[in-house]
């Protein structure tokens, strides 16, 4: 903003109460830039409203969860899955902007693998979704690299001293996809009992999946 | 860039902190900004490398002081202008939240232009596969298992090698085969195809004997990026 914001009220954004708020600068700037473009022709706002919907309500990290728990009772696929990611989640649909060539990293008792993208804020969408705001945010991009089990403690995961930590930043066009450890006690459930309970941030390798003492 | 979006290895940002139950988006100019950048991205005028270019001419005081999506608005107002989509004077007007004098509702919409996304054209477009790997029969110069560093160098213009692994060796892990080059891409100046690789890095090497001994650190680094190690 700097010299073209001749507001004074510098950067107010509320952004956890947009509801009852005033309108902030940011708001307003968005809302004259949709404004400007749509009177241009440049965009169609229904289309606009079509890519929020697609991210809001179809493509999520239950996509991804699916896949873990697939892998988790179906060894063929597993094998699949870590020899050629792209082609078998593609065969599931999984497909698509910023998931373009997938890895899946799996952890074992030995190698904890946990994805970072150090630069911006790289993420593989067509299995998780949008990422979370920390995960784009500078805590997490600066620390995972020089700190991973620091902040695999502000997760509350703390990993024996003898696993080894493998931090993936994905600076180039790979997404990764953590295959996390399927827990003790799971032997009976069925594939979507199963992946109920893979977390996000299971996939991005900041979790281990755990099983609610209900279900035990 | 040496900006301040090459945050890998930074002191003194706090603990992460995630929210239970987060939004996908947290208000509703949020959604806009997203589907405003995906939907001029589809014009094809610029390219994900020149889009991340754009984010982080931001100053670094802003960059570190702003939320993700006003990155994604400085971004993409800056290549509106350079394209030619919106002029200078234009832009003023919206950096100061001022309709633009000649808008009507947002619902007149018989005037967009062909080739602007439409809605029935979204799934398409979101399942099309960009060409960030390509065919080019390109040999790679390393092999997995070998041992590289991290060629020292500071473009001034886009780039994808993190400061804290310049300089550094690491040993080639995965040969992920040929992309694009981000720093020529970025530029307009051309795909120049090689090879990407997951190089590894003993955490030690990079953070000093304080790091954990097993622990490490994979980069996706490209050819131009690396070389042999002596």
């Amino acid at each position: 903003m700097s010299e073209h914001d001749d507001h004074d009220h510098g950067h107010d954004h509320d952004h956890d109460h947009p509801h009852n708020a005033p309108l902030t600068d940011v708001q307003l700037r968005v809302r004259a830039l949709e404004s400007l473009l749509t009177e241009k022709g440049l965009v169609d706002p229904a289309a606009l409203d079509a890519l929020i919907d697609t991210y809001e309500t179809k493509i999520g990290p239950r996509n991804g969860a699916q896949v873990v728990a697939k892998a988790w009772t179906d060894p063929a696929f597993k094998q699949r899955l870590l020899e050629d990611a792209t082609g078998t989640l593609a065969d599931l649909g999984f497909i698509g902007r910023q998931g373009e060539d997938m890895v899946v990293l799996e952890n074992t008792e030995a190698v904890h693998n946990m994805v970072v993208c150090t630069l911006c804020s790289c993420y593989p969408w067509p299995v998780l979704g949008l990422p979370p705001i920390w995960y784009k945010s500078a805590p997490y991009r600066s620390r995972a690299v020089i700190d991973p089990r620091g902040v695999l403690g502000d997760f509350g995961v703390k990993l024996p001293e003898e696993v080894e930590v493998r931090v993936w930043d994905s600076t180039a066009e790979l997404r990764y996809l953590v295959l996390p450890r399927r827990p003790e006690g799971t032997e009976g459930m069925t594939e979507e009992a199963l992946a109920a309970l893979v977390t996000r941030d299971a996939m991005i390798g900041t979790a281990v999946v755990r099983v609610p003492e209900a279900a035990r | 860039m040496n900006g301040a979006h090459d945050l890998g290895g930074m002191h003194g940002f706090g603990p992460v902190v995630a929210e239970p139950d987060e939004p996908v988006f947290h208000a509703a100019w949020e959604r806009r900004a997203f589907g405003l950048t995906l939907a001029m991205g589809a014009w094809r005028r610029w390219n994900l490398d020149m889009s991340r270019s754009a984010r982080e001419q931001m100053p670094p005081a802003e960059y570190l002081a702003t939320s993700y999506y006003e990155h994604w608005m400085f971004g993409l107002e800056r290549l509106l202008v350079e394209h030619g989509f919106v002029s200078p004077e234009e832009l003023a007007r919206v950096r100061r939240g001022e309709p633009t004098p000649s808008s009507g509702p947002p619902e007149v919409r018989d005037g967009v232009q062909d080739g602007a996304l439409r809605p029935e054209s979204v799934p398409r477009m979101l399942r099309n596969r960009r060409a960030a790997r390509v065919d080019d029969p390109v040999p790679p110069k390393f092999q997995v298992g070998q041992a590289v560093l991290t060629r020292n160098l500071h473009p001034q213009g886009h780039t994808r090698v993190p400061r804290y692994v310049r300089g550094r060796r690491g040993v080639v892990a995965i040969d992920h085969g040929v992309f694009l080059f981000p720093d020529s891409h970025a530029a307009g100046e051309g795909t120049q195809p090689q090879h990407v690789y997951s190089v590894r890095f003993a955490a030690q090497d990079l953070w000093g004997p304080d790091a954990p001994a097993r622990d490490s650190v994979y980069v996706d680094l490209w050819d131009d990026y690396l070389e042999a190690a002596p």
